[in-house]
C-alpha cells in the first residue's frame, strides 16, 4: 500500500466516526469534552455553529451519530451523543454575546426563503451576517415547519423551539408568516437575487382502501392532524385508535392520541416489527405507554356502520425473502383480523408536492415530479433558484436539512457574487499535538468502563394528561459528565512519525486492541490479513507509514476499534506516535461565532 | 501517565485451544520505561504461551531483582509468580521444580541478575540440567541503577558512562561450555524469532537458555552501544530459522532437501529447522561453539537456536525421582509403616 495521506483533510475526518456520519459534521467530541469541562455555553455554541438547533436536536435528532459511534464497536452501546447535546442545551449560560453581528449596512442582495423549516432558517442564519436582506414567507403562523407542526410538544417543548428559531428570526429576518406562495413566477419576477425553497414533503401518503370515502370523518392523515394537534385545532380524538404506519410520523401520532382521549391506541403495520422505519427508541416509548404495535397486519378495509367507522380488517402475512434478500409479504392464509376503532390516522409516507412551481419557468422536474437539483451545490436547473431540505430530495430528517442549508447558502453566497459554485470553499481544518508534559494529555485519555446511562422520564400518569409535559426530562448534570466520559475522543488522532521511529515495538506490546502492526508492505487485501488482529471492517481504512528506516518494514494501523487511548504514544520513547487534536469544520457561508477557534 | 490498560479489546480476538484470547495471558500494564525491549520480550511470552493453549496454572515464573526481574508482573498474570533474592531465582526455581516437577517454569533474569550476582547460582543450574526455560533480557548495562556497564557489555561498547574495558561474559558460549542442553540468543526486536524460540525452549526437557538482546532505551541506546537497537539490526546474523509444530500436528512447511533439519522434543512437538550455513547442525556442539567464537571475531550477533540435545536428561532423571509431584506425596507413601521397616530391615539381615 501506498503511505497513507494524512494532510488529506479526509482522512482524519473519517477517523472521527459520529462527525463523519452527522450529516452537518458537527464536531462531536469537542463540544462532549467541553461538557465534561461544565463549559455548557461554549458546547453549545460548538452545536448552535454547526446544526443551528442543538435545543431541538438534543431531543429529535435521527442520531445517524450514534450507529457510527466508535464505542458501538468495542462496548455494548454507543455513546449516547445526542442526550448530551440536550444536557449543552439545557445548561447553556446567555449566548447573546456569542451570536453573530448583523451589519447594519446590507450587502445590497435580496434573498427569498420558501418554507420556514429548518432548512430555511439555516440559510438565513449562514447568510444574514454577511449582510444579505432575508425574506422567509411560510403559510404557519410561526416558523420552524414540521419541528412546529409535526413534532409533538410531549418530545420537544415550544419554548425550546421558540428560543432557537428567534435567534435566526432576530438576525433581522423579514418574516412572512400565513403567506402561502401560489406562485414561483411571481416571486421570481419580485427581483430577488436568489431564492430557496425549503418547502419539505408536506404531503401525507393516503390510503385508498374499501371505506375510506364513507368513513372519512373519522379518517386523518398523520401529518395534517399533528399540526392540526400543534395549532390547536383538534384538541380530541375517540376512545379506540388505530394508527397506521411504522415510521417516526406514526409513533407521534399513537403517543399524541393517549393524550387526547385514546385509551385503547394500537399501531398496525405491514412489516416485521423489527423492520419498522421508526427509531428503536421511539418504539420503545410507545410501548412503554400501553401502545400495541401489531406487526404483519396488511389494511384491506374500512368498516363503516350507518354511516360511521366503526372498525378495520387486516390480512395477516409474514415476511419471506428470496436469495436477493428481497422481501415480500405472503398472506398466512388465516381469516381477516378485524380491529376496532372510533378514529384511524394514516401515517404511512411522505410525499413531495409542488403545485405552486409553474412548468415553464425553466426549472427541470425528473419522471418522479421532483426537481432536478445538484446534490453538490443545491442549486436547480434554474441558476437563482435553490433548495434544501425534504424539498430537494425527498423526506429526510432536521439534521440532513440543516446540512442542505449550509450548502444551499455558500452556493447562494458564491452565486451573488458571481463565482462559480462549483467551486467550493475547503473545511476549515486543525490538527495540534495534546501533548503535556511525558506522559499527559490536554484530554482524559482513560478509557471509562461504564455502561450508557439511561435518560430519566417523567411519570407516565402527568405525561399522559397533558400533551405538553415533556417526557424526557434529560440527563443530570452529573450524569451529563459521567455519559460524557464515555466518548473515547476519536478527534485526538494517532499521528505517526516514521523517521523518529527505532522499532522498539513499545506501541505494539501497549495497544489494548491489537491495532498496531510492524510488517512487510503489500497489496490492502493481502495487509488486512497478516495484521495482530484481523482488520476485517472494511469500512475503517488502515494508516500505513513510509517504510522504516532500520527494517523497511511499514507501520500498519487499523483504525477500526482504536480506542485513542494514547497508550502508543504514552510508551513510544522518541515521540514517533503523537496524539494531535483534528479540528474539521465544514465551509460555511459565514463563520457565525467563531467558538471553534477558542 | 496512565498506569490503567483499557479493558476493551479487539472484538475478534482469535481463541485458543482452551477458549482463551490474548488477554487472558496478559499482566499488569508495564512501569518500564517506554521502549525498553523487556516489555517485547514478555509480548513475546505471552504469545507464545497463548499460541500453546498452556493452562496459566500450569505454569510458575520466577524471577530475581532488576528491571528484567520486574517483567513477570507485566506477562502471565493468572500464572504462579516468585520474585525472588538478588541472583538467586535459580535456587528458587530447583527447589520449586523438585517440589513440583509438573509445572512448566519460566525463569527470567538480567544480565546482572544472571552473569554478576547470580553467576554461582547460573552455572550450578545449568549443569544440573534443571527443567527451566532461562530468559535473560540482556541489555549490557545494570538499568535500575542508572545504566552501570554490565558484565555482559562487549569490549569498547560505549554507554552513558563511558567505554566498557572488561571482557564480556558470553552466556550461551558459557552455557554451552557447562552442558546446556538447550542454547539460543535472539533479539526482543524480533518477535517471529523469539516467540518460536520461547515455544521450543517451554518444549524442551531440560535447561533451555534463551540469551535475548534487549536494548535499554534509555541508557544503553545511543551511538556507540553494541546493544542499541540500531546496532544489534545491523549486526545480527542468524544461524537458523526455527518453525515450531506442536505434537499431533503436521508440518506443512515444505523446503528443499538439504536446506532443513527436522527435531522430535520431548513431548512431541517438532522443530523445523531451516538452515541459513551449509554443513550447520546444532545438535554438533563443537560446531556451535566454532560459530559463535567466529561470530564474534566478525563482530557478528548471532542469532537462533544455537544448540540443543532432544533426548537430554533432566534433574530429575538423573537423580532418579518418582514420578509424582514430591509435593503430592502424602505421609502415608513417604513413611509406609513399621511392617514396611521391618520387612526392609528382614532383607538386611
Amino acid at each position: 500500500m501506498r503511505p497513507t495521506d494524512i494532510t488529506d483533510p479526509e482522512y482524519f475526518h473519517k477517523v472521527v466516526d459520529c462527525q463523519y456520519a452527522c450529516p452537518a459534521h458537527t464536531p462531536v467530541p469537542e463540544y462532549i469534552r467541553l461538557i465534561a469541562a461544565e463549559r455548557y455555553t461554549e458546547a453549545y455554541m460548538v452545536n448552535w455553529e454547526s446544526n443551528v438547533f442543538p435545543g431541538v436536536l438534543g431531543r429529535t435528532c435521527d442520531r445517524p451519530c450514534e450507529p457510527a459511534c466508535r464505542r458501538g464497536r468495542v462496548d455494548e452501546e454507543p455513546v449516547a451523543i445526542c442526550r448530551l447535546k440536550r444536557v449543552a442545551a439545557d445548561n447553556k449560560g446567555d449566548v447573546q454575546a456569542w451570536l453573530p453581528e448583523i451589519p447594519l449596512i446590507k450587502n445590497g442582495k435580496k434573498i427569498a426563503l420558501i418554507g420556514g423549516g429548518p432548512a430555511s432558517l439555516t440559510v438565513a442564519r449562514d447568510l444574514a451576517p454577511q449582510g444579505y436582506e432575508i425574506h422567509l414567507f411560510d403559510e404557519q403562523i410561526a416558523g420552524g415547519g414540521m419541528m412546529r407542526s409535526q413534532i409533538p410538544s410531549f418530545r420537544l417543548p415550544e419554548s425550546v423551539l421558540n428560543e432557537e428559531v428567534n435567534f435566526v428570526l432576530n438576525m433581522g429576518i423579514h418574516t412572512h408568516f400565513k403567506t402561502y406562495v401560489s406562485s414561483l413566477r411571481e416571486v421570481l419576477n419580485q427581483g430577488y437575487d436568489a431564492v430557496f425553497i425549503g418547502t419539505g414533503a408536506p404531503k401525507g401518503r393516503d390510503l385508498n382502501i374499501p371505506g375510506r370515502e364513507e368513513g372519512k370523518a373519522n379518517i386523518h392523515i398523520g401529518i395534517e392532524w399533528l399540526a392540526s394537534v400543534a395549532f390547536e385545532h383538534t384538541a380530541k380524538i375517540g376512545k379506540k385508535v388505530i394508527v397506521l404506519g411504522g415510521g417516526n410520523t406514526a409513533m407521534d401520532c399513537c403517543r399524541t392520541s393517549r393524550r387526547l382521549g385514546g385509551d385503547e391506541v394500537k399501531v398496525v403495520v405491514r412489516s416485521p416489527f423489527a423492520e419498522m422505519k421508526a427509531s428503536p427508541w421511539e418504539k420503545e416509548d410507545a410501548q412503554h405507554e400501553d401502545i400495541p404495535i401489531l406487526d404483519n397486519h396488511v389494511p384491506k378495509e374500512f368498516v363503516v356502520e350507518n354511516g360511521r367507522l366503526v372498525g378495520m380488517r387486516f390480512e395477516k402475512v409474514q415476511a419471506v425473502y428470496d436469495e436477493k434478500g428481497k422481501r415480500s409479504l405472503v398472506p398466512t392464509g388465516e381469516p381477516l383480523v378485524y380491529i376496532e376503532a372510533d378514529d384511524v390516522l394514516i401515517a404511512i409516507g411522505q410525499e413531495n408536492t409542488f403545485p405552486w412551481i409553474e412548468r415553464d419557468l425553466g426549472l427541470e422536474f425528473d419522471n418522479w415530479g421532483m426537481p432536478v437539483v445538484s446534490r453538490k451545490t443545491f442549486q436547480s436547473t434554474l441558476d437563482q433558484v435553490f433548495f434544501g431540505g425534504d424539498a430537494a430530495f425527498g423526506p429526510e430528517n432536521v439534521i440532513t436539512a440543516v446540512a442542505h442549508g449550509h450548502h444551499a447558502a455558500v452556493s447562494i453566497d458564491l452565486y451573488c457574487q458571481g463565482k462559480d459554485v462549483q467551486v467550493r470553499p475547503s473545511p476549515l481544518t486543525n490538527l495540534v499535538s495534546q501533548k503535556m508534559g511525558i506522559h499527559e494529555w490536554t484530554y482524559d485519555s482513560i478509557v471509562v468502563n461504564d455502561d450508557r446511562y439511561k435518560v430519566p422520564h417523567a411519570e407516565k400518569q402527568k405525561t399522559l394528561r397533558d400533551r405538553k409535559v415533556e417526557v424526557e426530562l434529560g440527563f443530570a448534570k452529573d450524569t451529563g459528565f459521567k455519559e460524557a466520559q464515555r466518548c473515547l475522543n476519536c478527534d485526538a488522532q494517532t499521528v505517526f512519525y516514521t523517521n523518529r521511529c527505532i522499532e522498539c515495538d513499545a506501541c505494539v506490546d501497549i495497544c489494548p486492541t491489537s491495532c498496531i502492526t510492524f510488517t512487510d508492505n503489500g497489496e490492502e487485501d493481502d495487509l488486512r490479513t497478516r495484521l495482530n488482529a484481523p482488520a476485517l471492517n472494511l469500512s475503517q481504512d488502515l494508516y500505513v507509514s513510509d517504510l522504516l528506516p532500520q527494517t523497511k518494514r511499514v507501520m500498519v494501523k487499523d483504525e477500526d476499534v482504536c480506542l485513542h487511548c494514547g497508550l502508543c504514544a504514552e510508551r513510544c520513547p522518541t515521540a514517533a506516535w503523537d496524539m494531535q487534536k483534528f479540528l474539521y469544520s465544514t465551509s460555511k457561508a459565514s463563520n457565525v461565532c467563531g467558538v471553534l477557534q477558542l | 501517565m496512565t498506569y490503567v490498560k483499557p479493558s476493551f479489546r479487539h472484538p475478534d480476538l482469535p481463541k485458543n485451544d482452551l477458549g482463551f484470547t490474548k488477554k487472558d495471558y496478559e499482566g499488569a500494564i508495564s512501569t518500564l520505561c517506554g521502549g525498553c525491549g523487556h516489555d517485547s520480550i514478555s509480548g513475546s511470552i505471552t504469545q507464545a504461551c497463548f499460541e500453546m493453549s498452556i493452562a496459566p496454572h500450569r505454569l510458575a515464573k520466577l524471577s530475581g531483582i532488576g528491571c528484567s526481574s520486574k517483567t513477570p508482573t507485566y506477562f502471565l498474570g493468572n500464572s504462579h509468580g516468585f520474585n525472588s533474592v538478588h541472583g538467586r531465582m535459580p535456587s528458587v526455581a530447583t527447589g520449586a521444580n523438585l517440589a513440583n516437577r509438573d509445572l512448566i517454569y519460566m525463569g527470567v533474569s538480567g544480565d546482572g541478575d544472571t552473569a554478576s550476582i547470580g553467576m554461582g547460582q547460573f552455572v550450578h543450574a545449568v549443569r544440573r540440567n534443571l527443567n527451566v526455560v532461562y530468559i535473560v533480557m540482556n541489555n549490557g548495562c545494570y538499568g535500575l541503577t542508572k545504566g552501570q556497564d554490565s558484565a555482559t557489555a562487549d569490549v569498547g561498547s560505549i554507554s552513558k558512562n563511558g567505554m566498557n574495558q572488561f571482557q564480556a561474559i558470553d552466556l550461551p558460549a558459557l552455557a554451552l561450555e557447562l552442558g546446556a542442553s538447550f542454547v539460543a540468543r535472539s533479539f526482543s526486536g524480533d518477535k517471529n524469532q523469539l516467540i518460536p524460540l520461547i515455544k521450543a525452549a517451554i518444549s524442551h526437557h531440560g535447561f533451555a537458555l534463551i540469551d535475548v538482546i534487549s536494548p535499554c532505551v534509555t541508557f544503553n541506546n545511543n551511538t556507540g552501544s553494541t546493544k542499541a537497537y540500531d546496532y544489534v539490526r545491523e549486526h545480527i546474523t542468524t544461524a537458523d530459522v526455527v518453525d515450531y509444530v506442536p505434537p499431533g500436528e503436521e508440518i506443512t512447511m515444505d523446503y528443499p532437501e538439504g536446506t532443513s533439519a527436522d527435531l522430535t522434543l520431548h513431548d512431541g512437538s517438532m522443530l523445523q529447522l531451516t538452515k541459513l550455513a551449509p554443513n550447520w547442525d546444532p545438535r554438533d556442539k563443537l560446531a556451535a561453539m566454532q560459530r559463535i567464537y567466529m561470530s564474534r571475531a566478525k563482530q557478528e550477533i548471532l542469532t537462533g537456536l544455537l544448540y540443543i540435545d532432544p533426548n537430554t536428561q533432566d534433574l530429575h532423571d538423573l537423580i532418579g525421582t518418582v514420578a509424582t509431584p514430591l509435593n503430592e506425596l502424602l505421609e502415608e507413601d513417604l513413611c509406609p509403616g513399621s511392617a514396611t521397616l521391618e520387612e526392609i530391615n528382614r532383607g538386611l539381615r
